[in-house]
């Protein structure tokens, strides 16, 4: 073994004291800085050791933890991480402050460069008992970080101000002999005025300033992002931690019950609550129930718990053409399909429990009332412009082709299902007539160009005051990111006049006596539901929405939604001039995805508000895992497994365990009832780190940050978990009297602060919440009392407290329970399209398909027509043209139809095939040694074994998908029977991609044919 | 287990599976914190020792918990030489500069010359750690540069391969035939 070193490398000061230390047999070989010792590297690197095998380390801190180990000493957990610390922030710090002291003479800037590290280190070392850093005695680590420090704090030029214990530390570390006499044969012992060091540096690259400044500005292990298990704690946190504490539930206002109608207060924060109407012509997916009524719901219950005047309206936006196109689909009148999946949208909201002052609709009497009063407010102040616009007219159905009856390609992008109004493909809006190979969506045939006159909302002429007010309103308010980019981008654009008016049926009618046969256009139109629904709510509507001065608007939705919000309907409202309550806080979120892929009724993908509730989770875990995934700064993806994990990591072992453990403990140790509780230096600091949690969640929330507040009550409840298992009270109950003591105290605190879990719980699991109080009988002002101004973690039940009956709060979500769940729901996308050879129940045709190896196996198969097969194929011939049917009602995507036509012509021909009948005569060439005359197994099997290129292709990539499948399984531990079942398909397939190829499969599969 | 988000679960691969990790006593909870940042440092908090920070060290514990010490090697030299690829995966690869990674590239090209794992024979932590690292500079490889590093490519081809380990990102494309010749020669 031989350690090759250089003369003023720091590293090398490293591996010499630790080398020292450890009295590892060595070889030492002083070298230049510029020799080439290891030669698989590029650039010189010093120092490098020569290991026995003739490999090379070349790093530092790898040939310190080897001698270390080596000497009998290896490397502990907090060893590694101070090696990784030290390696990957504290190093780039150093060099940064080396090249300034060294080369630049800025000795004093020197110091502050490594400012961040330092202090880290320095809250580490105040929270050690011990004097060094992982151990009584000293570790590789310390010798590595001393190093590391030792040419810059070895300078008494410099002062350490704040960091005693660090000057301590290090001063400790360097008085061993072997540190004292590496320093000594690497620096002379003179740290920065080394000539050594000097020489050292001038040949060392300059570094990356960028990225020493970027960890300025970013210190990844700053107080606040250290994990919060070890945030630091100042004494008048503690304190002030502890006098809040005792406060206890003085006598604070109970939040009253709502009493409707709610209307702004004076004095009060008067809060009105909006989020995005659901279209009504569908089922809502989870993707639209988090992006606007769940996200709203939690903040409005948040709001009320702040003790905030909260309004929070909704309702189902119903005109527009696709009403009309789903009232064809399924045959009835518009309002027959409003009334329809109204009903429905409210039964789904009332399962996620959110708690709506107000659900209406918007084809109602007021909506006709208010919209028409905007429009003759804007029509007499000049902002409506009459224009001829060239419109696509169907001749067949003697009608004007509004938006969505009409399809076309793309004019930007060429996707070639665009609709009139706008691409799905890339967004861009579309006038209709630009369109390429339009086509009416209802009789498939072209439409020619005819002009018809419209109306248009003079945006160009609302520009100057909508900028004025966006400008206030983004600069007071909480615009999200998103939503703030998106206006921006409008604005940039440059805006155009907008058409208000369609020719439609089902609208709000144009009062206009020159448009009497036209509607308004579903968005000038839909935004006035806001208003016509808090109409309907209460006559006094205009309390609320004329009245900027007392009320704060928010309005939730997905980012879609921005642009009608931010700029389209402000402008109608500033042109009616009719003092209204703009939008204060505009909350957009991203897309949630479903297991990667776009949620999608016509495909059958992912899981739609209805379906919820049939998969037997409660609501409240549908809410909770929708909110820890809202898509909040960027899109987020819903999976299965990620669901079950969740469950069973957060709120099983994490939020459950704790309030469960806390209140057991209360009732089997002290009869039900909160014991006296003595506090404790470590009780109060997790006290003041409670506290802290708390005034994160208060923050976080008042800023809409939803899904980061969530992760504050995991927090809180992962210190209290800690705690418990630190202070083991189910131990110490059957100590001595001082034992005792100490297992009712942390009792104490932990069943008090699961009683505040339970406030902060509120809003995102609303019956969870209620449990855990029933079972704390936990009093009605406790949320009043901790929720109030920054947030106050007060003894809310004290010593004497009597409880209830603590049972279990969440139920484990079985691996199986969640395979079976996403078969259900992820099925069609999944497994039928993508993998349509490896399914037999879902696909008829991958049925047919596996047959040869079933078959062959050992059933007798049967001479020509197969009867009993017909019968099963003519079933399968008719759904799947139901299938294909539904697709193209719904306006799929064409690939996706494409592959169901497919499948459909596939199983016509297996049919024919089954009757008997000759379908093509080539597809019997290649069973002409077999004894069996073709039966509908074989036949299918024969057509593969043409060898088809094709197919053989999508087989490649079917085995290639069913095979990660099975590895996956076998990873996860999977159950026997589900993997031998995936393992199968497995098999299966590899055998028809053999056959696909040409080539010859298994014996086993032929062994029923003789040739 | 849970995983914070995808990064953590890409980052310790499911070598050492999330059933594996559900046998952990008490509760592992392992939480990256979701950002754009890269140089943010991975946190795993544990009910029965104090949190530990940095992916080397978490993903170290991990194996070591999860009974797969094989794969942090098997003697001390070994050993060394995986936490000495682990150190380099977050010191040299993440976060490198443009003008780093064809150094990288080079040096480890050479290095892997005569090796068939970055340990040597066997397969350990460290290559799952590196695959994950490099892989966002191995999928912006020409194809000619693929040649160019064909060790490079070649393990990593491997690495892509062995089981559990891609999991979601995409698989890079390697030729198996040369398509130009005598370019290094």
């Amino acid at each position: 073994m031989k350690l090759f070193v250089s003369e003023g490398n720091p590293h090398c000061l490293k591996v010499l004291a630790v080398l020292k230390l450890t009295g590892v047999k060595c070889d030492v070989q002083h070298v230049n800085h510029e020799e080439k010792v290891v030669p698989h590297l590029s650039r010189p690197t010093l120092p490098a050791l020569l290991l026995p095998s003739g490999m090379h380390l070349f790093s530092a801190n790898s040939i310190c933890r080897y001698l270390g180990e080596v000497s009998g000493q290896p490397s502990s957990d907090l060893n590694n991480q101070w090696l990784e610390w030290e390696a990957s922030e504290l190093q780039p710090a150093v060099a940064q402050a080396l090249h300034l002291a060294v080369l630049q003479g800025k000795g004093s800037e020197a110091s502050s460069a490594l400012q961040g590290q330092l202090s880290y280190l320095e809250q580490s070392l105040c929270k050690k008992t011990t004097p060094f850093l992982t151990a009584e005695i000293v570790s590789v680590a310390d010798v590595v970080l001393w190093a590391a420090l030792y040419p810059i704090l070895s300078d008494h030029g410099l002062v350490l101000g704040d960091q005693g214990k660090v000057q301590n530390w290090f001063e400790r570390v360097g008085m061993l002999a072997a540190c004292e006499s590496a320093a000594q044969e690497v620096l002379q012992g003179k740290g920065l005025k080394s000539e050594a060091l000097k020489a050292y540096m001038q040949k060392q690259p300059a570094p990356p300033h960028s990225q020493a400044q970027k960890r300025d500005n970013q210190p990844c292990n700053s107080p606040e992002q250290v994990a919060d298990g070890d945030r630091v704690m100042s004494e008048e946190e503690i304190l002030s931690a502890t006098v809040t504490w005792a406060k206890g539930l003085a006598d604070r206002p109970m939040i009253s019950d709502r009493q409707h109608p709610i209307l702004p207060k004076e004095g009060k924060r008067n809060i009105l609550v909006t989020s995005a109407l659901p279209y009504v012509n569908n089922v809502p997916h989870l993707g639209n129930i988090i992006g606007c009524v769940l996200s709203a719901d939690v903040y409005a219950r948040y709001g009320r718990l702040r003790g905030w005047n909260v309004l929070y309206v909704c309702g189902t936006d119903e005109y527009g053409t696709a009403t009309e196109n789903k009232a064809r689909e399924e045959g009835l009148t518009p309002q027959q399909i409003c009334d329809k999946y109204h009903t429905v949208h409210a039964s789904i909201y009332q399962w996620f429990q959110v708690d709506f002052d107000y659900f209406g609709r918007t084809t109602t009497e007021k909506q006709t009332q208010i919209a028409q009063n905007i429009f003759w407010r804007l029509h007499e102040r000049g902002f409506l412009l009459e224009d001829t616009v060239e419109q696509l007219r169907c001749e067949m159905c003697q009608r004007f082709l509004a938006d969505r009856f009409v399809e076309g390609t793309c004019p930007f992008c060429a996707y070639p299902e665009a609709r009139g109004d706008q691409c799905d493909k890339c967004g861009k809006l579309i006038n209709a007539v630009e369109l390429q190979e339009p086509k009416c969506k209802v009789c498939n045939q072209t439409p020619v160009v005819r002009s018809s006159k419209h109306l248009f909302l003079d945006l160009p002429k609302l520009e100057a005051p909508l900028e004025q007010w966006l400008e206030k309103s983004m600069g007071s308010g909480d615009w999200t990111a998103n939503a703030k980019q998106i206006t921006r981008s409008w604005l940039r654009d440059g805006l155009k006049p907008r058409c208000i008016t369609r020719d439609l049926k089902w609208g709000t009618p144009v009062p206009h006596p020159d448009f009497s046969d036209k509607v308004f256009y579903v968005w000038f139109d839909a935004p006035i539901g806001y208003l016509s629904i808090t109409a309907n709510y209460t006559d006094q509507w205009e309390k609320w929405w004329k009245n900027p001065e007392q009320v704060e608007l928010y309005n939730f939705m997905a980012k879609d939604n921005v642009p009608f919000h931010s700029v389209v309907f402000p402008c109608s409202l500033l042109g009616a001039q009719d003092n209204y309550s703009l939008v204060n806080h505009l909350v957009a979120t991203e897309y949630l995805n479903y297991e990667d892929t776009k949620f999608s009724k016509s495909r059958g993908v992912g899981v739609f508000g209805d379906m919820a509730k049939d998969t037997g989770i409660p609501s409240d875990v549908w809410r909770f895992y929708l909110l820890y995934l809202r898509p909040e700064g960027q899109d987020s993806a819903f999976s299965w497994a990620d669901m079950a994990i969740k469950n069973n990591s957060e709120l099983l072992n994490n939020l459950g365990n704790f309030i469960n453990r806390a209140g057991m403990f209360v009732s089997k140790f002290f009869e039900n009832c909160v014991p006296a509780m003595d506090l404790q230096p470590e009780d109060k600091r997790l006290l003041a780190l409670v506290g802290w949690e708390l005034k994160q969640y208060i923050s976080l929330m008042d800023k809409v940050k939803i899904r980061d507040s969530l992760k504050c009550i995991l927090n809180i409840s992962r210190l209290g978990n800690q705690y418990i298992q630190v202070n083991e009270p189910w131990k110490k109950i059957k100590g001595g009297d001082t034992d005792r003591q100490r297992a009712g105290t942390v009792t104490g605190v932990s069943v008090n602060i699961a009683c505040l879990l339970s406030v902060m719980l509120l809003p995102y699991m609303p019956t969870v919440c209620q449990t855990i109080r029933e079972q704390l009988n936990a009093p009605p002002t406790v949320t009043a009392t901790m929720l109030q101004g920054t947030g106050n973690f007060v003894c809310c039940l004290p010593a004497g407290h009597h409880i209830g009956v603590v049972s279990p709060l969440f139920q484990k979500l079985e691996a199986d329970q969640i395979e079976d769940l996403k078969k259900r729901f992820g099925g069609q996308q999944t497994e039928e399209e993508e993998t349509i050879w490896n399914k037999p129940k879902a696909s008829t045709q991958a049925d047919v398909v596996t047959q040869p190896a079933t078959t062959s196996a050992g059933q007798t198969v049967k001479n020509g027509a197969d009867p009993e097969r017909a019968k099963e194929l003519t079933l399968a011939v008719a759904g799947q043209g139901e299938k294909v049917r539904a697709l193209k009602g719904q306006k799929a995507e064409k690939a996706v139809i494409a592959v169901e036509v497919d499948k459909l012509l596939d199983l016509k021909k297996q049919l024919a095939l089954a009757e008997g009948k000759n379908q093509e005569p080539d597809q019997t060439k290649g069973t002409k040694n077999t004894q069996h005359a073709p039966s509908p197994a074989t036949t299918a099997q024969a057509v593969i074994n043409k060898a088809d290129p094709e197919r053989a292709k999508e087989l490649t990539l079917a085995v290639a998908e069913q095979g990660e499948k099975v590895r996956m399984l076998k990873g996860q531990k999977a159950e026997k029977a589900a993997i031998t079942t995936e393992v199968d398909k497995l098999l299966d397939l590899k055998k028809q991609l053999a056959l696909a190829e040409g080539k010859n499969p298994e014996p086993t599969l032929t062994k029923g044919k003789k040739k | 287990v849970s995983f914070g988000d995808e990064g953590c679960n890409l980052e310790t691969g499911d070598q050492y599976n999330t059933t594996d990790l559900l046998d952990f006593r008490g509760c592992v909870y392992i939480n990256v914190h979701f950002t754009f940042c890269p140089a943010q440092v991975p946190v795993l908090q544990r009910s029965n020792g104090p949190a530990l920070s940095g992916l080397v060290t978490i993903a170290t514990y991990l194996v070591r918990e999860a009974n797969r010490a094989e794969l942090l090697g098997e003697s001390a030299e070994h050993r060394a030489i995986v936490q000495q690829w682990l150190e380099y995966r977050v010191t040299k690869v993440d976060g490198c500069q443009k003008e780093d990674i064809k150094t990288i590239l080079k040096d480890l090209n050479t290095y892997l010359e005569d090796k068939v794992y970055l340990a040597g024979n066997q397969f350990t932590l460290a290559d799952t750690l590196m695959y994950y690292g490099i892989h966002h500079i191995i999928v912006d490889l020409a194809v000619q540069e693929k040649e160019k590093y064909v060790n490079v490519t070649r393990w990593f081809d491997h690495v892509q391969h062995y089981p559990g380990i891609r999991n979601h990102l995409p698989p890079v494309v390697v030729l198996k035939n040369r398509v130009y010749t005598g370019s290094h020669h």
